[in-house]
C-alpha cells in the first residue's frame, strides 16, 4: 500500500513577524517625537532613566499597533498595502497578536510609571486605550473622521516625552501635540487620494469614499491652513526660537503650496500624471514633520550652549 | 546507524523567535537593574516628578526637628 500524502507545512512566525507586529516604522516616528518631548524639556533626565522612559514609550505604541493589527485583521487582508502583514498572512494567530497587545500595553504603562512618573504612565495608557478602541474600534469603520480624530493617538508621544521628564503638561507639550494633531489630516489624506481603491473595497468610510475626491482636496488645503499657526506658534514658545522659526515657515510655505497644488487640480488631471501631486505632498509631509521636531532638538542643543531662543 | 535530522524552515522559525524572546527577556532584566541602580543612587525612591501627596511621592514620615544642643558636662569644683 502506498501512502503518498501532499504535506504543506504549517506557517509559524518567526521573530521577526512579532516585530512586525508592533508597527516598527510607526514606533520610529514615535521614539523620534518622543525622544524630542523629552530631551527639549526644561528638566533633564538620567541617560538611562531617559531611555527607559523612550523605550517603553515607543513599546506602548507597537503595543497598540498590535491590538489593531488584531482588530483590523479582516479588512487588512482586503487592503493591498496591508494584507502582507502577519495576522491577514497567516503567520500570527489573531488570538496571540492581541496577548502581545494586551502584555506589553501592561509592561510599557507601568514600567514608565515606574521609571518616571504616574502621569506620564497614565498619558501612555490613554495612548494605547484612544488608538485601540476609540480610533480603531469605534471610529475607523464609522465615520469619515476617523482619520483626525484617531490623529490624536500620533500625536500623544512627544506630550509623554515632556511629562515624562517635567511631570506636568504645558503650552509647549500642547503645542507639540496639536503639530502632530493638525498635521495628520492633510497627511493621510493626501495618501487616500492616491490609495482609494484599498479603502474603497475594504469598506472604510475615509473621506475620498464617502464624499469623494473633490471635497477631500478642499479637506486637505483647509486642515493645512488650520495647521500652520500651531507650528508657528511653537517657535515663540520657551522651546522654539529663530532657527525653529525660519525653518518652520519654509516647510509651511512649501506645504501650503503643495496643498494649494493639490486643491486646484480635479481627478483626470491627476489620473493623467498618475497621482505624482499628491505622492510628492504625501512625501514631503513626512520631511516636514520630521524637519520641524529636528528644529526643535537644533534649538534645545542651541540653548544648552548658551544660544538659540528668545 | 544514524539518520541526518532533516532541518526544516520551521526549525529555524521557531529558533529565530526563542532566542529573540529569550534576548528580549535578558535585556529586560538588566535594564530593570539598571534603572534600579539608577534609582537608588540618586535617592529617588519615589517618583521625583509627582506633586506632594500623590502617591508614590517621597515625604519624609514626620518633620524634621532640629538637633537637640548637646549638654555641657557637670563640672565638678
Amino acid at each position: 500500500m502506498t501512502d503518498i500524502r501532499s504535506f504543506e507545512a504549517p506557517k509559524e512566525a518567526g521573530f521577526g513577524d512579532f516585530v512586525q507586529l508592533l508597527k516598527p516604522r510607526v514606533m520610529s516616528l514615535v521614539v523620534f517625537t518622543a525622544m524630542v518631548g523629552l530631551l527639549v524639556a526644561p528638566v533633564h533626565l538620567h541617560p538611562v532613566v531617559a531611555f527607559t522612559a523612550i523605550l517603553f514609550i515607543a513599546l506602548g505604541a507597537g503595543a497598540s499597533g498590535a491590538l489593531n493589527m488584531w482588530w483590523d485583521a479582516d479588512i487588512d487582508a482586503i487592503m493591498r498595502r496591508t494584507k502582507g502583514r502577519p495576522v491577514p498572512a497567516g503567520l500570527v494567530q489573531p488570538g496571540e497578536a492581541l496577548a502581545i497587545g494586551l502584555a506589553l500595553s501592561g509592561i510599557s504603562v507601568v514600567m514608565l510609571a515606574l521609571a518616571t512618573n504616574i502621569l506620564a504612565g497614565a498619558l501612555l495608557a490613554f495612548t494605547i486605550f484612544f488608538y485601540a478602541v476609540v480610533y480603531s474600534m469605534w471610529l475607523k469603520r464609522s465615520t469619515p473622521q476617523n482619520i483626525v480624530i484617531g490623529g490624536a493617538a500620533g500625536a500623544f508621544p512627544p506630550m509623554i516625552g515632556w511629562v515624562a521628564a517635567t511631570g506636568s503638561i504645558s503650552v509647549e507639550a500642547g503645542l507639540m501635540f496639536m503639530l502632530i494633531f493638525m498635521w495628520t489630516p492633510p497627511h493621510f489624506w493626501a495618501l487616500a487620494l492616491f490609495m482609494n481603491e484599498d479603502y474603497s473595497k475594504a469598506g472604510v468610510p475615509m473621506l475620498t469614499v464617502t464624499h469623494g475626491k473633490r471635497v477631500t482636496r478642499n479637506h486637505v488645503l483647509g486642515y493645512t491652513l488650520a495647521l500652520i499657526p500651531f507650528a508657528i506658534a511653537l517657535g515663540f514658545t520657551s522651546i522654539g526660537g529663530p532657527v525653529y522659526l525660519a525653518v518652520s515657515v519654509l516647510l509651511n510655505a512649501e506645504f501650503l503650496r503643495g496643498a494649494y497644488r493639490i486643491w486646484k487640480r480635479d481627478e483626470a488631471m491627476a489620473e493623467a500624471d498618475k497621482y505624482k501631486v499628491e505622492k510628492s505632498v504625501f512625501r514631503f509631509s513626512l520631511l516636514y514633520l520630521f524637519l520641524h521636531f529636528g528644529a526643535l532638538l537644533v534649538e534645545a542643543v542651541l540653548h544648552g550652549n548658551g544660544m538659540g531662543g528668545w | 546507524m544514524a539518520f541526518p535530522k532533516p532541518e526544516h524552515e520551521i526549525h529555524s522559525r521557531r529558533f529565530s523567535r526563542n532566542l529573540g524572546v529569550g534576548l528580549a527577556l535578558l535585556s529586560f532584566v538588566a535594564l530593570v537593574f539598571a534603572l534600579t541602580v539608577v534609582k537608588v543612587t540618586e535617592g529617588d525612591v519615589g517618583h521625583a516628578n509627582d506633586a506632594p501627596g500623590i502617591l508614590g511621592s517621597t515625604q519624609p514620615i514626620a518633620p524634621e526637628e532640629p538637633a537637640p544642643a548637646p549638654v555641657a558636662p557637670a563640672v565638678n569644683p
